[in-house]
Formats: C-alpha cells, structure tokens, sequence
C-alpha cells in the first residue's frame, strides 16, 4: 500500500480507531477518553488538509479494496468528496469539544463518544466513497452508528424515537440497495463518474432507469428528510444537543443530501438525467419541502423542533440546486451542503447552551436571554440571519446562485419559491431574535446553572462562535481561492465544461 | 525443511483423522467424565487443525478420494473431500471451537460431562457426514447426528426440554426413514449407492423422481424447511445456549448439506423442476419465520424462527442457482455466515439468560453498558443476517438479488429485500432495549470472559467473511462441486 493510498484509509481509520478504544473504557477515565477523541479529531483534520493540499497539486488518493471478483471497495478523494469530508472534520471537531463539555458528569460518555466516532467514520466513509457499493457500506453504517445516540437517554421516548427513526432508515437502505443491485445488472460498474456512467445504455433500458433513479433518491430522500420521508427528523430531537447538531449539520441529513448529489451527477449525469425526465420532478418535490418545512416550522414553539423542521427545508436547498440542473444552480445546491452545515450547528450548539444553562427549551421562554448569555445569542442571530439568506452571510451566496441558476436554466418558479422560503425563515427566526433580545428577562430562570464568570462553559460557548464566523466567513470572503463557493465552481465546472 | 514439512502434511490423512479423533475423544469422555473439559478442548484443537491441513492439502493437489480398508466403490466405502465439504468442515471446526469454549463456562458440571461425550460424538458425525461419498453412509451419519442432537436438546432435563427432545426425535426419525426409503429405491433399480457412480446410471424414471421426493422431503423436513419447521424453534429454544447454537449453525445445516449434494450430482442433470417448489416454500419460509420471530416475547425463541426464516434463503437460491451454478457458492457462504452469525446471538442470548436469569425481551435493560461485549456480539451477528455491509450475510445476499434481477424473478428479489426489513425489525426489537434504563428487578450475575469472548469473536468472523470472499470462494470451488467445468464465476 503506497502512501496515497493509505492516506484515505487512515481518513477513516482515525475516527474508526478512538471509536473502538473508547467502547471497551471504563467509566472514570475521563482524562483518557478526551485526549483520544481529541486526538483522533485532530489528526483527521490534519490529514484532510494534507490530502486538500495534495489535490492542489495534482495528487491523486485512491484505495481499492476487493471485496468480489469485481466489485471493490473504493476510498477516493476527488473535489466533491473533499468538500464534504472538510467540512465533516472540522465540524467534528467542533463538536467533539462541545460534547465533552456538555456530557461532564453525565452517565454512559464511553458508549456516548463511542458512538460518535463511529458516526464520523460512517460520514467521511460517505464522503470519500467512490462507488456505490462503498456508498452503501458507510450509509447503512452511519445508520446503524446514530442509532445509539438517538435512544442515548434511554428513555421510552427516546426509545420511540429511535425505532421510527429505524424503520425509515432501514426502509430507505432497502430501496438504496435495490436500486444499486439493479443499477449493477444493467451496467456492471458501479463507480462515481464525473457525467455518470449510464448514459450509454440503450434506450429500451430508460424506463428501468428511472425506476433505479426514484428507488435511489427515494432511499436517500429518507435521510435527506425529503417530503414525504421527513417524519423521522423532528422526532429525533430527543437525542442529546450535541448529536442533533451533527445530525443536522453533516451526518445524517447531510448524508442523504450529498448522495442524491452523487447520484445525480456522478451515476447518471445531470444532463441525462433531465433527458430522462426524473429532475423536474425532483426539483418539484424539493421545492414543497421547502415550503412545507417552513411553514411547519412556523407553528413550533419547542426551539428544537423548529430548528427541526428548518432543516427539513434548507437541506431541500440542495436538492433543489441539483435539481434545476444547471450549472450556476449546481455550485448554489452544492456550497450549500457547507453553508447549512455551518449554520445550522451553530443554531443548534446555541439552543444546546439555553437548555443546558437556563433550562430553556421553548420560544417562549426566551424573554431577554438575549441580556444574559450575549454570546450565544450573538452567534445564534449570525446563524438565523445565515438561514434567512442575508447578506454577508453564507446563506445569502447560496441562494444568490440557487436564483441565478433558475433564471439560467429557465426555470423562473424557483425564484418564487426561495422568496417564498426567504420570507416564512424571517417569519419564524425574527421573532425568536426580537423575543431574545428586546423583550424583559423574567426574574428568575427557570434552572438555572452557575458557570462562573462567563455566561456558560468555555466548551459550550467557543463551538457556536467559532462555527458562526465560519459561516460569516464563508460569506464576506467567498472569492477567496480556498473558499467553499470555489470549490464548488470547480465541481460544477468539471461536471458541466470539462471535456 | 519446508519439504519436510510438505511431506508431513501430505502424508497425514486428515479426513481419516477428522471422523476418528472426536470419536476417540467421545469415548475417553465417557469413560473418564472428569477430564472431559480437557479432553474435550485438546479434540477441538486437534480438529481445527486437521481441517487447516486438509485445506492445505485440497489446495496443493486438488479433490481427495479415500477408499477406506482399499476395498474402493462399490463395495467399500469411499471418503471425499472437495471445496463443498472443506467449507462446511471449516464452518463446523471454527463454531464448534467457539461452542466450546463458551460451554467451559456455561454449562453446570454434572450437565458438562453429559455434553461432552455426546457433542464429541455429534462432531465425528458431522464430519463423517461431510467427507462421505455414498448415499448409505450419509444415512449412517445422518441418523447419528440426529439422535446426538436430540439428546443434546434434552441435557437441561426439564419437562420443556423433554418436550422440545420429543418432537425433535420424531421430526428427524421421520426424516430419516423418508431419505433411507429413497435409498432403498435408488439401490433397487440402480444397484449402487455411490454418489459419483449414481450420477453416471440414474436417468429419467418414476423410481428416480419418487427417491427424489422423498429425499426431498426427509430433508427438508431434517432442514425445517417451511412448512416442515414445527420442531425447530421448541428444540431449539429449550435446549442450552450452547445447545442451540450447535442446532441452529451446525446440525440444520448439515442435512442442507447432503440435499445440496445428492442435488448437484444425482438430481441436477436430469432437469428437475422442484427449483421452482424449494423456491416458494424458501420464500414463505423467510416471510413466515421473520414475521413469527417478530411476535415473539422470549429472546430465544425470536432467534429459533429467526433460524427458519434463514434456512429459506438458502431453498429460495435453489431457482436461481439452477441456471447459474456459480450462484451456489453465494448460498454456501450464506450458510457458513449465518452458522457463524447464528451461533454468535445464541451464544449472546445465552449471557443474557445467565446475566438476568431470564430471556424476556421486554426486561432486557441497560445491557449495553453492563455487557458490552454481548450486546456488541449480538448486534454485530445481526448486522450480518440483517444482511447490512460489510458481513459475509451481505456478500451472499447481495449476489443472491443479482442473481435475481438479472433472471428477472422480481418475486425472489422483493422478498430478500423485504426478508431483510423484517430481519431489521425483530433484530432491533431487542437492541431497542437493551439501551433503557429501567430499575433492575433481578439479582445480576457477573458473566465470565469465557463466554463474552467468543460469542464476539463468532459475530466479528461473521462480519470479516464480508472481506475474505475472494480466497474463500476460491476454497469453495475446488474439486468444481457445482459443474462449472473450469470457469471461475
């Protein structure tokens, strides 16, 4: 094994590895467990660095591992891959350190940690696939991964929760594995190709790839909490902060996001694709769940819920984006994988810190919480402004090019519908920021927690705002070079230009 | 040196070996129960590695043939080997080292001496079963497995037990007789019972479909194919933990085995249209057993349907693989992943029982911090009949689906995908609770590393079959048991 090909293994292996340690630790070692999920953490990001910088220059990162005579294993590193897997280490990060200040003193951390590692194995493995089998492997890892942070609690809520989150992922994995058997009888090959691969099958073959194309997204749809497979994602709330914002940021959700990318444009090829017919139903379908999560969003009052049903509708972004099929909407569906992550953390780590601090879990108990934890509030109004879509925020570039590109590929109702979206997140995340920041605090809250001189721990309160200037960051400096709206210029222009 | 080594090896017999050692073992067991444990042990080694030189050997020179005494076929009895025996050889040697083991610990010492003379006995058995090349003395080992496995259901000797024992004792006599008629039949008008030279005369006749039948049914029945599994899931639910994982892994299989056999070489040519049979009652035997081991309160029970509802996998290969024998060493290594996997969550359920002093799947609480490595085992070997990447369970399936979208049987394919949901269902009705946090009603007991380990490292084979396919199928093809003539699939 050449360094290059071990680089992706050891991508995957550094999450895998603290992950199994941690699994076997007693209880007490608490100093020991922090220092491998640190390290493990640390070195992963390190390595994607390397492996961005190798990219760069022309490197090329592949492992193959031969699983049938011809059907293989395979780790790659292309730019889509890359743009996902930074985003999940560094976001892992984050959240490591979040994790460890919000689960001090509480049961089960081994098994927690555990768990959580091997949900970002599961996530990078995803990102860095580079077929569908290898697809496959990690999706059905990642859910099976998340199962055990869902029901962490162990309470029969949780537990409900965790069995309707099988059943529809479970189901969605059935139909993903169907759909690549199927796909596999009639081309042979499974692997990601810029402008797919099935495009040179005969005619008579189309009616049948349609069916793999809506067994496909119906099984990533289930992730990707699409309209009508959502119902799992709300209901998972009962997991503990730190898991919800992964879940929502890059692992699960995003999960189900970035393969309906891939398969739109690595297996069939967007262009065949809208050939075929199958995208402007797809970009329908999205579109409802933008405006259907919205307006559910609208009528919660439980903070996390309506961050909840936010996801629902801002992932359906990037469908969207891959939907129009065009180019300028394909670099505003794909840089929103970053942008939503990014901010819906950040939203995600600040309701985490009001629950944890104040004992807030409604709307309407934030009266002025805005004067006691500034910080927080601080980072979640960047978020929320991020999710409305103002500017400088990451949220306005995305749907800056999601409109362009809709205009571009002449598909002027998509305008409506970001306008739309646009409107109804301002109707349910400005009253939450003028609740929070211009109303009387009340005399007492509810349970309130003492940390000191800050609002809240240092763990709790440097997660949020390092993610909220990222996200401000990938905003105001998007015409840097290294910035996520670049690189996803270069994957739409290799899907779209390149001969 | 390595020459020398080579010679060794080549010189040992290893089959011969392989049947003589548990037997010498089972009679030393008996006569002194006290060294039983050791005894015990010391074969299992021995045995594991016979089967590791006789792979060695299969792989240097090919298929073995071994007529016992010289006397050769048809008058004496010849012992074979090829990759179809090597790899049930395997399957057996490995579980049955894991089962062990495991029984060191888990079994009372009075119940201990009973076992071992009898599960010594049930692995000379076994292995005479799979290197024998005529169909009489398939019958010989059948009966014998058979009346060692029922008296191993009935060791816990409690009336539900005995029970179980009885229906087990009647189902398989039956079987027997079914597949010893067949035999008589096939003698009768073709005047040998050698497999290879059966091939050669059997042809198209009334007595040759009529033998068929009734080895069919015998064992199917041997098998619990659905619907001939009534006896399977109070066999194997009341025997000990490591009972049941002997009988679910091991003993069903074996019966598979000699089907698989007398199919490919005797039946197979003639253009047999039972496929089509085998493949429905497979595919009802997958809905019935998960929907059955669904509604289940007792864990295991849930893992005996879970049995039935796997063994009709293998039958529902039996249309596909009829126009593609390749596809036959999927459905071998979907019997070996699920022995491994199978044994791997009885083994689990078996802590479980001795941690709670009780298997109710509603009660099952906080497992997962208080044994790990069970709870690890026990999802892990689920993974694998879940049919879920990576396991050997995956590898097996996912050829299986090819197989069948390719030949355009939609029927087949919907009901392994919707075989796997329901696989999911009652594999998490379990895991779902072992992560509550109940108050504990019972008095737990500590449950010694002798029985974690190896039912983890039972469940962990199971998932690394999901890597090893390649050298493994290779193993599984030497000697060309399924006709490819030379081409590899």
């Amino acid at each position: 094994m050449t360094l290059n090909e071990s680089i992706p293994l050891l991508v995957v292996l550094s999450s895998l590895v603290p992950g199994l340690i941690i699994f076997g630790l007693a209880e007490e070692r608490s100093t020991l467990r922090i220092v491998l999920n640190l390290l493990g953490a640390v070195i992963k990001f390190a390595l994607v660095i390397w492996m961005l910088w190798g990219v760069y220059n022309g490197q090329h990162y592949e492992l193959r591992i031969a699983l049938l005579t011809d059907l293989e294993l395979v780790l790659r590193a292309g730019p889509l891959a890359l743009l996902f897997v930074i985003l999940s280490s560094v976001l892992w990060l984050v959240t490591t350190v979040y994790a460890i200040g919000y689960l001090e003193n509480s049961p089960f951390r081994s098994r927690f940690f555990s768990f959580f590692s091997l949900c970002v194995t599961a996530t990078v493995g995803v990102a860095l696939s580079g077929n569908m089998i290898t697809f496959l492997l990690f999706y059905e890892l990642l859910t099976l991964a998340t199962y055990p942070l869902i029901v962490h609690r162990g309470t029969e809520q949780a537990r409900k929760a965790g069995q309707t989150y099988l059943i529809y992922t479970i189901f969605g994995g059935a139909l993903l594995l169907l759909g690549t058997v199927w796909l596999y009888t009639l081309t042979g090959t499974l692997e990601f190709t810029p402008r797919g691969f099935v495009s040179q099958l005969d005619p008579s073959h189309y009616p049948a790839l349609i069916m793999i194309f809506i067994l496909l997204i119906g099984g990533l749809g289930v992730k990707a909490a699409l309209f009508p497979l959502h119902g799992w994602l709300p209901q998972a709330m009962v997991a503990p902060a730190p898991v919800s914002a992964l879940l929502h940021a890059v692992a699960v959700v995003k999960a189900g996001a970035f393969g309906i990318v891939r398969v739109v444009y690595e297996v069939f090829g967007v262009e065949f694709a809208s050939s075929l017919g199958v995208t402007t139903p797809l970009a329908i379908l999205a579109a409802f769940t933008i405006i259907f999560g919205s307006l559910r969003a609208l009528f919660q009052d439980d903070l996390k819920r309506r961050l909840a049903f936010s996801t629902i509708s801002q992932v359906s972004y990037i469908t969207l984006g891959v939907a129009i099929a065009g180019p300028i909407a394909t670099i505003g569906g794909v840089v929103h994988l970053v942008h939503q992550g990014l901010m819906k953390i950040t939203l995600f780590f600040c309701a985490g810190n009001l629950a944890e601090t104040l004992g807030i879990h409604k709307v309407s108990e934030m009266n002025g919480v805005g004067r006691r934890m500034p910080w927080t509030m601080a980072a979640f109004t960047i978020g929320a402004f991020g999710m409305i879509g103002a500017p400088p925020v990451a949220g306005f570039i995305s749907k800056w090019y999601l409109g362009l590109g809709a205009l571009d590929a002449d598909q002027g109702w998509v305008i409506f519908v970001l306008a739309g979206s646009s409107l109804l997140n301002a109707a349910y995340f400005l009253p939450i920021l003028h609740t929070a920041w211009f109303k009387q605090p009340p005399e007492h809250w509810h349970a309130e927690h003492d940390f000191g001189r800050h609002e809240t721990a240092l763990a709790l309160l440097i997660p949020p705002i390092i993610t909220a200037l990222l996200a401000l960051g990938a905003g105001l400096l998007a015409s840097v070079a290294v910035s996520p709206l670049e690189w996803a210029k270069i994957i739409a222009a290799r899907e779209f230009y390149q001969p | 040196m390595a020459s020398l080594i080579n010679t060794f090896i080549n010189t040992l017999n290893w089959p011969v070996l392989l049947i003589l050692l548990p037997l010498i073992g089972a009679m030393i067991c008996f006569i002194w129960p006290r060294s039983a444990i050791l005894t015990g042990l010391i074969t299992l080694s021995a045995v594991l590695c016979c089967v590791a030189g006789l792979t060695w050997q299969l792989l240097e020179h090919g298929v073995y043939r071994h007529p016992v005494g010289g006397w050769g076929a048809p008058l004496g009895i010849d012992l074979y080997a090829d990759g179809l025996s090597l790899i049930m050889l395997l399957t057996t040697a490995l579980v049955g080292s894991a089962i062990s083991v495991y029984s060191t610990a888990y079994l009372k010492p009075q119940e201990s001496t009973r076992f071992w003379p009898v599960w010594l006995l049930l692995l000379a058995a076994l292995n005479a079963l799979f290197l024998s090349a005529d169909l009489f003395n398939l019958y010989v080992t059948l009966e014998l497995m058979g009346l060692a496995a029922v008296t191993l259901t009935a060791l816990s000797a409690t009336r539900q037990a005995y029970n179980g024992a009885m229906r087990y004792l009647l189902a398989t006599l039956l079987g027997s007789l079914c597949y010893l008629l067949a035999i008589a039949l096939l003698y009768h008008a073709y005047a040998t019972v050698d497999i290879s030279l059966l091939a050669q005369r059997v042809d198209s006749s009334p007595v040759s479909w009529a033998a068929f039948g009734l080895i069919s049914a015998g064992l199917a029945l041997k098998t619990a194919l659905f619907p001939l599994h009534f006896w399977l899931p109070p066999a194997h639910s009341s025997a000990p933990a490591p009972v049941s994982a002997l009988l679910s892994a091991l003993v069903v299989k074996a019966s598979f085995y000699i089907l698989l056999r007398v199919w490919l070489e005797i039946f197979a040519p003639l253009g047999a249209g039972a496929v089509e049979l085998f493949g429905l009652l497979g595919m009802l035997a997958v809905v019935w057993g998960s929907i059955q081991a669904l509604r289940q309160t007792r864990l295991k029970l849930l893992i005996a349907y879970s049995t039935v509802a796997q063994i009709g996998y293998l039958f529902m290969a039996f249309p596909l693989a009829s126009n593609r024998p390749q596809l036959w060493a999927a459905v071998l290594y979907l019997a070996l992943s699920h022995a491994l996997a199978k044994s791997a969550m009885f083994l689990s359920a078996g802590n479980l029982l001795k941690y709670g002093g009780h298997d109710r799947i509603s009660d099952l609480d906080r497992v997962v911090q208080r044994l790990p490595l069970t709870a690890a085992a026990f999802a892990l070997a689920g993974v694998s009949i879940m049919g879920l990447p990576p396991s050997g369970g995956f590898i097996s399936k996912w050829l299986l689906l090819e197989a069948a979208i390719t030949q355009g049987r939609w029927d087949l394919a919907l009901v392994m995908i919707f075989g796997g949901l329901l696989a999911a269902a009652y594999i998490f009705k379990v895991l779902g609770r072992t992560f509550t946090q109940a108050a504990t009603t019972h008095e737990a007991r500590a449950v010694p590393a002798s029985m974690e380990w190896p039912a983890l490292l039972l469940a962990l084979g199971a998932i690394v079959l999901g890597f090893i396919a390649i050298p493994m199928f290779g193993l599984i093809h030497i000697g060309d048991a399924f006709g490819l003539g030379g081409v590899q699939p």
